[in-house]
């Protein structure tokens, strides 16, 4: 069981996931794009709690069951925002983060 | 070099070099795609850390629900042919300068410090197992956050529903 790979390795790999998620997220300017950021941070975060959780703490299951429901928030919070996104695209016709700087009828 | 380290270097490699492309790649079906392989290799990380389930679950929701949720919208609302304008050159310098600062600063308090690994056994995670966390209360009981979520997932629905609904012009 994950024999010779040290838990820094895995922190280190997150890290850097979620340092590219957070320069998508400063840099994009549509907003599926951002989205996805966002999921790339969530990922990172994921594999932290499940390397923390095998390595540290063996014998209990908080990170797997935090794990799991983060992936059913992102899931949720996927869904909500494209329906938001959907929306705005009706109402401005682009997705473009910079134009929609209103949001009344 | 064992076979294990092996998949753990070429899946840590997907997972940096192709986050990297899905925020910098001009397509916006391209960067879905790539998101599409960073979700996947993520899930090779689950099976590497032995929990089975949840990298199944990373695969169908994920790599299954999500991105598919994330292709329909970008057909939905993008011309597929059109390349971004590459954003501004100080945006681009300013955020590369507060991601590497941040990265770095993680980076050297991780290595520096040392965590002390867990003596107790390693448990089976076993659907079994799982499944009956899931649904009891007390020491290793889940039922809380579980029902939580289920509310969650329903007024999500509910609220998508609403928001994404056509609304009538008069």
């Amino acid at each position: 069981m994950n024999a010779g790979i040290p838990l820094v390795y895995f922190l280190v790999t997150a890290t850097l996931m979620f340092f590219v998620g957070v320069y998508g997220f400063m840099t994009r300017k549509n907003m599926i794009t951002i989205l996805m950021s966002v999921e790339l941070m969530l990922n990172a975060v994921n594999i932290n709690f499940l390397a923390f959780n095998r390595f540290l703490f063996p014998g209990q299951l908080e990170g797997h069951f935090f794990a799991l429901f983060i992936i059913a928030v992102a899931a949720a919070e996927a869904a909500v925002a494209i329906a938001i996104i959907i929306n705005i695209y009706r109402h401005f016709h682009n997705i473009d983060v910079e134009q929609a700087d209103e949001m009344k009828y | 070099m064992t076979g294990n380290q092996i998949m753990f270097i070429i899946f840590s490699a997907i997972i940096i070099i192709f986050s990297i492309l899905t925020v910098t790649s001009r397509r916006i079906l391209r960067a879905a795609t790539y998101l599409l392989f960073v979700l996947i290799s993520t899930a090779g990380m689950y099976f590497m850390l032995n929990y089975e389930f949840l990298a199944a679950v990373q695969l169908t929701l994920y790599a299954g629900g999500i991105v598919v949720l994330i292709i329909f919208s970008i057909l939905l609302t993008s011309h597929i042919e059109e390349k971004f304008e590459t954003p501004a050159l100080m945006k681009r310098v300013y955020a590369a300068i507060a991601s590497i600062i941040g990265a770095i600063l993680v980076c050297t308090t991780l290595l520096n410090y040392t965590f002390t690994p867990g003596t107790e056994t390693a448990k089976d995670v076993n659907m079994n197992l799982i499944g009956n966390s899931l649904i009891s209360w007390g020491e290793q009981g889940y039922a809380l956050p579980f029902e939580l979520i289920s509310i969650l997932l329903l007024a999500a629905m509910i609220a998508v529903i609403v928001v994404a609904k056509k609304v009538k012009t008069k």
